[in-house]
């Protein structure tokens, strides 16, 4: 067991948030506002910064509270959570911008933080310029930069504007270069906050290579912060999952991330049933009703180039019955997207079968469903499509746009689902004639 | 009836009614629709709190906890971080004059004018006294001083608001932001020196052997604005009257500093009271020793000194007490 190279302990802050603004009905009352203001504003200011631990404080909230952990030298931790769940803050405390308002944090080596892209660049500097400055600004000595310079200036690809005031960049050369000085800083602790968030699909592709770079090949500490689960599962290992301030959950990157999105109104993979309780009709009972990812996992998210499976388990309860089965997908408002039928299937279907237990499942193919949550509504019949039962919204499971099928597009879809459709492209010659 | 059984049981009465009413409804807004964000459940129970452990010391460790008692100045940080304020005085001194038709002459027209509208005034109308030397050099020689420590001054109280996309994003040693402007201040001070330089010899004035003191009267001038700049500063980052307050504390400080008269106006018994203001001393020792409007003013300007490292120091102690919520604040 390796001594961690962050233990953060006990960490809180307290942030004051303003308090309503007054509003005055009468010319008289905004008068004697006006007149009685510096006093009462000087109160407020002068409380802006006095945070006491202990006591309760009216137009205060726990940015972060009692919060734990350690992290150990090499290990890349992804730090997920809605808006305001704190991460940000601990990002802001560990690379010492803020300071916390109980707890401590003992940490070894030199910490970068990267909380966001170009801090400090100057619009009327050149590049290269801006490479000397932000690097410095980002705590790189001077022998440092133009060591690390060549090297900086290859990685954002920059080279011909050199010596160009930074104002006259494109976004994209300007993020890059950003990027670049950022990411050859030496450093033992890495913090990046939603950086990722700009720039193009390839660009983000090319920062995410050059993190897991940093991690995996230089060993060095990185904590991420990320909306984006399918950049947070790829590149680290543990997640950290902060809400209102505290930590959820504190585990494997996937669960973390699976945990954040099917948080909320939760979705369901897995149905079981007791044997009392079976579902089902004369010739056959349900034991469970599962969803799996492509990879077999039992999954309440998927990706929606992936696709899925549903897997029903039962038992046929009477010799010589004909199962048959129908899979309904619906949204998240109830609308029925498609059913589908197993009388297609090959190897069993048609066949009475002998008591016992069987598994039929149907794959949902990938790039065929919109991101969205869905539900799914699972009938079953027996011999000619009779004797049949509903379980209606059984299973819920969240489509997740990994972004495969959108691939240079960064707006939303429409529609209810979102096919991958074959498009084609000639020259029209016939009407240029 | 085959068909009709199947289309019933799978869809069902009711799935197929809202099917319907779906698409309707649907039909206007098609697709772009929001969902709701999934929301974190806090009920959720905290897993892996990891038994917090005793790391062994190696290389020493950096302690981030809330600050409690008095901030102490860290020069060895400040060392380190030599570089930066290397870089961000650079970064002032070249964008300052960018995209001007007049570049570094604004250095000059500055002192330059004021020095002609206080001639024809205050030395011409008014007919101030000017310690028997030629009023223009009398005057501008106060103006270089008064106009870098007002630039220095104003962009120094003004540079933590005006920075705070560094300061809530990056740490360093906060004190290098109202550090930067005092410094490359002096650039445009040098400037406006040579064009003194070249105003004594047109008027065929010799500096006394006292401009050895040149140096640190400067050094004093640095001094002044620095802790000035720092405590302006730190109280603006919280109250922003003081970015109100500036341009007026300035224009009375000018008129109580010996800029348009000479000290020697001030009666004799008052001298020292009046080098309280630092600023006596700076002006009045640049005379004496560039000018040779009389002795050595070693009263007024050891007052002055006096009074220059106390503002600095407690410059200093301020703002280190007050920086760590700036990110909060700013």
């Amino acid at each position: 067991m390796p001594e961690p190279i962050i233990t953060i302990s006990g960490l809180s802050k307290r942030y004051r948030i303003g308090a309503r603004e007054r509003t005055n009905r009468t010319l008289r009352e905004a008068l004697v506002d006006a007149v009685t203001a510096p006093v009462r504003n000087f109160r407020e200011l002068s409380k802006l910064t006095k945070i006491e631990r202990e006591k309760p404080q009216e137009n205060t909230i726990w940015a972060l509270k009692d919060v734990s952990l350690t992290v150990n030298p090499g290990e890349v931790v992804g730090i997920v959570g809605r808006n305001g769940a704190g991460k940000s803050t601990l990002l802001k405390i560990l690379s010492r911008i803020t300071e916390p308002t109980a707890g401590e944090i003992c940490l070894y080596g030199r910490v970068s933080s990267l909380l966001e892209v170009g801090t400090g660049f100057h619009q009327e500097l050149t590049g290269r310029e801006n490479i000397f400055l932000n690097g410095a600004i980002l705590g790189m000595r001077k022998a440092e930069i133009e060591a690390k310079f060549d090297e900086i200036v290859d990685f954002a690809g920059i080279h011909p504007f050199l010596d160009t005031p930074v104002k006259r960049y494109s976004s994209g050369m300007y993020v890059r270069l950003a990027f670049a000085v950022a990411a050859h800083l030496e450093s033992d602790i890495l913090v990046v906050d939603e950086v990722l968030a700009v720039g193009d699909a390839a660009f983000q592709k090319k920062c995410l290579g050059k993190m897991q770079d940093i991690s995996s090949r230089e060993g060095r500490t990185v904590l991420f912060v990320s909306h984006n689960m399918p950049a947070v599962r790829k590149f680290c290992q543990r997640g950290i999952l902060l809400d209102g301030g505290s930590v959820i959950l504190d585990a494997e990157v996937n669960r973390v991330a699976n945990h954040y999105l099917e948080s909320g109104v939760s979705t369901t993979s897995l149905a079981t049933f007791a044997s009392s309780e079976r579902p089902g009709n004369l010739s056959l009972k349900i034991d469970s009703l599962s969803l799996k990812d492509s990879g077999g996992q039992e999954a309440p998210l998927v990706n929606i180039s992936e696709g899925l499976f549903v897997e029903i388990r039962y038992e046929i309860v009477r010799d010589g019955t004909v199962p048959q089965f129908s899979v309904s997908l619906l949204d998240a408002e109830g609308m029925c997207i498609f059913s589908s039928l197993n009388n297609r299937e090959e190897r069993l279907y048609g066949f009475p079968l002998p008591r016992r237990r069987y598994v039929s499942t149907c794959r949902i193919p990938g790039d065929l469903l919109n991101a969205g949550r869905y539900f799914v509504t699972i009938a079953g019949f027996t011999g000619n499509w009779i004797d049949g039962f509903r379980i209606d919204n059984i299973l819920a499971f969240d489509a997740i746009d990994d972004g495969v099928l959108k691939g240079d597009y960064h707006g939303d879809y429409g529609g209810c689902i979102r096919p991958f459709l074959e498009w084609t492209t000639t020259e029209n010659n016939s009407d240029c004639e | 009836m085959k068909e009709g059984g199947l289309d019933e049981s799978i869809h069902g009465g009711t799935l197929h009614e809202r099917d319907e009413d779906q698409i309707k409804g649907e039909g206007a807004s098609c697709g772009f629709s929001t969902r709701a964000h999934p929301g974190v459940r806090s009920s959720a129970p905290a897993e892996a709190q990891m038994p917090m452990s005793d790391p062994a010391p190696r290389t020493p460790c950096t302690l981030i906890k809330p600050g409690k008692g008095l901030q102490h100045l860290d020069l060895g940080e400040l060392v380190s971080y030599s570089d930066l304020l290397y870089f961000l005085i650079g970064r002032n001194i070249k964008v300052k004059y960018k995209q001007t038709v007049l570049g570094g002459l604004w250095a000059v027209i500055q002192p330059f004018f004021m020095m002609v509208v206080f001639t024809l005034f205050f030395g011409r109308l008014a007919k101030i006294p000017s310690d028997g030397i030629p009023y223009p050099l009398f005057t501008y020689s106060a103006l270089i001083v008064w106009v870098y420590f007002a630039q220095a001054v104003g962009q120094s109280a003004n540079s933590i608001v005006g920075d705070s996309s560094l300061i809530t994003k990056v740490y360093f040693p906060r004190i290098i932001i109202p550090l930067t402007p005092v410094l490359s201040g002096l650039v445009d001070f040098l400037v406006s020196f040579v064009v003194l330089v070249a105003m004594m010899l047109s008027f065929g004035i010799t500096p006394s052997p006292t401009a050895l003191a040149i140096p640190l009267l400067a050094l004093l001038m640095i001094f002044t604005a620095c802790g000035t700049g720092m405590i302006l500063a730190a109280l603006n980052a919280k109250y922003r009257d003081i970015q109100y307050t500036i341009p007026f504390l300035l224009q009375l400080w000018m008129f109580t500093s010996p800029i348009v008269y000479p000290a020697s106006m001030v009666p004799e018994r008052f001298r020292l009271v009046y080098a309280l203001n630092p600023m006596t001393g700076v002006i009045e020792g640049f005379r004496a020793a560039l000018l040779n409007t009389g002795p050595f003013p070693t009263g007024m300007v050891l007052v002055s000194c006096a009074v220059s490292v106390a503002i600095f120091l407690s410059g200093v102690f301020y703002f280190k007490q007050v920086e760590r919520y700036f990110a909060d604040v700013v």
